[in-house]
């Protein structure tokens, strides 16, 4: 990551900041209330909602965006296995649902399908690609250890 | 089966779902002067696509005002470069349906090339010829054709070119891999090579296809080819799109629709450093550079608005259409009614309904506007490109070719990203202000403005003869629409009309926008159908397979039926036998599909929790099974919403739902195990993919739900309410 430094009205939503200051368009706006998971980063290793976080609670925090998660232009092992599995349709959600699946896979490197459910079930996708984001999750957990 | 009634003249809106073709409109619209395209497209070969004169083209006048005779020579279907790689352009969009890959992998396969060398571009009003917009699963069906032709004609043209080059008769060479060699194995070249320094314009009259022909690639299961750009985030929608200047709009909007503002006050905006008010007639609008600031902005402003008394809701609204609703068509009819009558052993009769539906793509509408030089440059979330930008025209006062339309990836669409309000709005405050205006609609925006699919009512009166055949069947749909209204069955004395066929209503039917919803009609009428035959099979005694298979002749709807009862299990046993089993069958877009499910029913909670749902499919030649292999789960997952849980709650024009809290659409949690089948029919033309495996998604479910408990679900989404309702009456 890099550290950056921004003069911002301490209210402002995080999400519109990365998207318009920062112009980090991988986070996405789906719902505004932290209802449909598309605008999840990582904050301190646990993926949190941007559009509900200002920007005076992230001042000082490392977040990461899906920006940041291919290393070198290297894939992560879950971004390798969302491609492999087709577990996505438009995207538009998926970026909120990699980062979401990586802060699980951050706290719990082997989750099983139960977990995987539970953890993933305030991200929305109006597709259908769940049962391959699900297929994707396990894979990746099962290709590299988790995250790491 | 009869047809359902429709002239190849009448080529409007409503009979989107009939039997039109795709590839006879590819319409005359020029998007830029010859030079102009040429010098975007740069060097190489070109392939036209001209169709004389034709109904599209009389179509494409009576849609422009008519009289002026149109450029027929710009529908430019492919290009090779001087490099040898291959561009395809499409007015289709892709929003997640996969068309970027299976339109590429028709061209890699006509043109013999990798895959990889085939570039997509989609939906630029500019570059791609006229396309109707992408709905109703056409892109395969009647694109395609057309597309593989023109990639067939440049094939011919580098045959040609090597020809010439060589000395070497046409019939003595061959193609592969990007190559042109001749059957001797002395000369072997490059598309690049033969390509380079030409400039070769070419026009296709007319799909000349070889009939059959050895695919290589199309029919073999590829992954997505928006894949890595999806998983990186460098995947743009048309919010991600950013200008110099770039203004963001929040537009103040009513209560409740059809309010009229009566005060409103604007000057606490000034409070928000940055913002800018714009009133235009009716539309009151702040910008800002930042969206969120421009929210903050508008929450400043006082309005009041005048509300009509809201005179129906989401539980009146069936009774309400029903009395509005005008004069029925016959969409399909044979033998006699009455004659039926007499011969009926048992006559069932029932009235289904269901709600309005949301969309609810994760991606609201949203839309950059830029005019510069009397040229507006529009990005917009949109399944119609084109429509959009005639639109943009007409609403500027200026000729179409000084508006492009870009489409970046879109974020899901369902039939509901039609309308292009968002980029109108955009279009107009971008006038206004001067400056390059983005406008995102937020998730109660989104909601507000759907066209949502239309609350419905179909009624049944249907008979069985003592030995269960179906004698007659009475059938009647208010407001769905008459897409797979028409039954399939072998059934002597039938009748099917539809009453306010078209999805967008009458005047004084719907309290607000309805509009196409994913297989638009097909979901209301199947779940009807399939409900009610199940009800014949039980007055029968029949298990409900049987009772199909012994009332159907049509070969395809009888293999796709065998076909997933195999796959699934299926035992023959009288309903309810208590196994939570449901089966359900339609036809969709060309394509049949038979559904069958496994459901558990908590009795005390009502709650629905479906177990399996296994899917056989026929949709003719197959272009990439793995691309239609995720239309059908996603149709299943997505069709679990409608059947369980989705319903717009509203009074009168204001729609009581604005988020994800109340709106409930399918979660992780609800997946049932999904398998699905394609049945091998490579001899017969491509049909749809995108829609056809969410028909069956409301009968299956009722009839699994009947199976389990012996209660009966007339009224879609079956929430938990409803089944407990349903339970207590037995």
């Amino acid at each position: 990551g890099k550290a950056v430094s921004l003069a911002v009205e301490p209210a402002r939503p995080l999400l519109w900041v990365l998207r318009y200051d920062l112009g980090l368009t991988a986070t996405k706006y789906g719902c505004g209330g932290g209802l449909c998971g598309a605008c999840t980063v990582i904050i301190d290793r646990q993926a949190v909602r941007s559009c509900l976080l200002n920007m005076k609670a992230v001042a000082g925090k490392e977040v990461t965006t899906l920006e940041g998660l291919a290393q070198n232009g290297e894939l992560r092992p879950l971004q390798k296995a969302f491609v492999k599995h087709d577990a996505l349709q438009c995207g538009y959600c998926t970026p909120g649902m990699l980062m979401n699946a990586y802060g699980l896979l951050l706290k719990n490197p082997s989750p099983s399908r139960s977990e995987i459910i539970e953890q993933m079930e305030g991200n929305l996708c109006r597709c259908g690609a769940h049962t391959r984001i699900i297929r994707a999750i396990q894979a990746a957990a099962e290709a590299r250890g988790g995250a790491q | 089966m009869k047809r359902v009634h429709s002239t190849a003249m009448d080529i409007n809106e409503e009979n989107l779902q009939l039997d039109f073709s795709d590839a006879s409109e590819t319409g005359p619209v020029l998007p830029v002067d010859r030079r102009q395209f040429l010098k975007l497209v740069g060097g190489g070969i070109v392939v036209c696509f001209t169709i004389p004169s034709s109904l599209a083209i009389q179509e494409g006048e009576r849609r422009r005002g008519g009289g002026q005779e149109l450029p027929q020579d710009f529908n430019t279907f492919l290009k090779i470069g001087e490099d040898g790689r291959v561009t395809g352009f499409t007015g289709k969009i892709e929003m997640g349906q996969g068309a970027m890959t299976s339109l590429a992998q028709m061209l890699a396969d006509e043109l013999d090339v990798p895959l990889e060398s085939v570039n997509m571009v989609m939906g630029d009003t500019d570059l791609c010829p006229w396309d109707r917009g992408t709905f109703g699963s056409m892109t395969t069906r009647f694109f395609g054709p057309p597309f593989r032709a023109a990639a067939a004609e440049a094939k011919a043209v580098l045959i040609e070119l090597a020809a010439e080059r060589w000395g070497i008769a046409k019939n003595q060479l061959r193609t592969k891999d990007g190559t042109v060699y001749d059957v001797s194995g002395q000369k072997k070249a490059t598309y690049a090579e033969l390509t380079k320094g030409q400039k070769i314009t070419r026009h296709v009259k007319g799909a000349a296809l070889e009939t059959s022909r050895d695919f290589t690639i199309v029919g073999n299961p590829l992954p997505r080819r928006d894949a890595v750009e999806k998983v990186t985030g460098t995947a743009k929608y048309a919010g991600d799109m950013r200008e110099p200047g770039l203004l963001h709009a929040r537009i103040l909007r009513p209560p409740a629709h059809d309010s009229k503002l009566v005060h409103v006050d604007t000057s606490a905006v000034r409070e928000i450093g940055g913002a800018e008010v714009v009133q235009d007639g009716d539309m009151i609008a702040v910008l800002h550079q930042y969206p969120d600031m421009a929210e903050l902005a508008l929450a400043k402003i006082k309005s009041q608005y005048d509300r009509p008394p809201a005179t129906v809701d989401d539980k009146t609204i069936f009774d309400h259409l029903l009395k509005v609703a005008p004069a029925g068509e016959t969409v399909a009819e044979g033998g006699n009614l009455a004659e039926g009558k007499k011969g009926a052993h048992n006559v069932v009769e029932a009235a289904y309904l269901n709600s309005y539906v949301s969309h609810a793509p994760i991606e609201p509408h949203t839309a950059l506007a830029k005019i510069e030089g009397g040229k507006a440059t529009i990005w917009a979330s949109t399944q119609t490109p084109f429509g959009l930008k005639d639109a943009a025209a007409s609403l500027l006062g200026v000729p179409a070719q000084n508006v492009r339309v870009i489409t970046p990836y879109v974020g899901g669409g369902f039939g509901g990203k039609s309308n292009n309000q968002q980029a109108l709005e955009a279009v107009r405050l971008a006038k206004l202000t001067g400056k390059p205006v983005q406008v995102g609609w937020t998730r109660a925006e989104e909601f507000f403005y759907d066209t949502f699919r239309p609350a419905a009512v179909v009624k049944i009166n249907a008979g069985i003869t003592d030995s269960g055949q179906i004698s007659f069947w009475d059938y009647a749909v208010y407001f769905a629409g008459a897409r797979g209204a028409a039954h399939f069955y072998d059934i002597p004395h039938h009748r099917t009309v539809a009453y306010g066929s078209g999805w967008t209503g009458v005047p004084g039917s719907h309290p607000f926008a309805t509009g196409p919803w994913r297989a638009p009609a097909n979901n209301t009428n199947t779940f009807a159908r399939e409900s009610h035959i199940d009800m014949l099979a039980v007055k029968a005694g029949m298990d409900p397979v049987e009772f199909r298979l012994k009332n159907l002749k049509d070969k395809r709807m009888r293999r796709v039926l065998q076909a997933v009862a195999e796959k699934f299990g299926w035992t023959p046993a009288k309903g309810p036998s208590s196994r939570g089993y449901g089966v359900a069958c339609g036809i969709d877009a060309g394509t049949y599909v038979a559904h069958m499910a496994e459901v558990e029913v908590n009795k005390t909670t009502g709650h629905v929790q479906v177990k399996r749902v296994f899917c056989a499919q026929e949709m003719g030649l197959c272009i990439n099974p793995e691309g239609a292999t995720l239309q059908m789960e996603g149709s299943i997952t997505m069709g679990l919403g409608y059947a369980l849980a989705e319903e717009v709650r509203f009074k009168g024009g204001e729609i009581l739902d604005s988020n994800f809290d109340t709106y409930n659409i399918p979660r992780f949690s609800w997946l049932p195990e999904i398998e699905t089948v394609i049945l091998d029919a490579k001899d017969s033309p491509a049909q749809g993919g995108g829609e056809p495996a969410i028909i069956c998604m409301g009968a299956v479910i009722a009839n699994a739900v009947f199976d389990a408990t012996g209660a009966r679900l007339l009224q879609l989404p079956m929430t938990p309410e409803r089944i407990l309702g349903a339970l207590a009456r037995g």
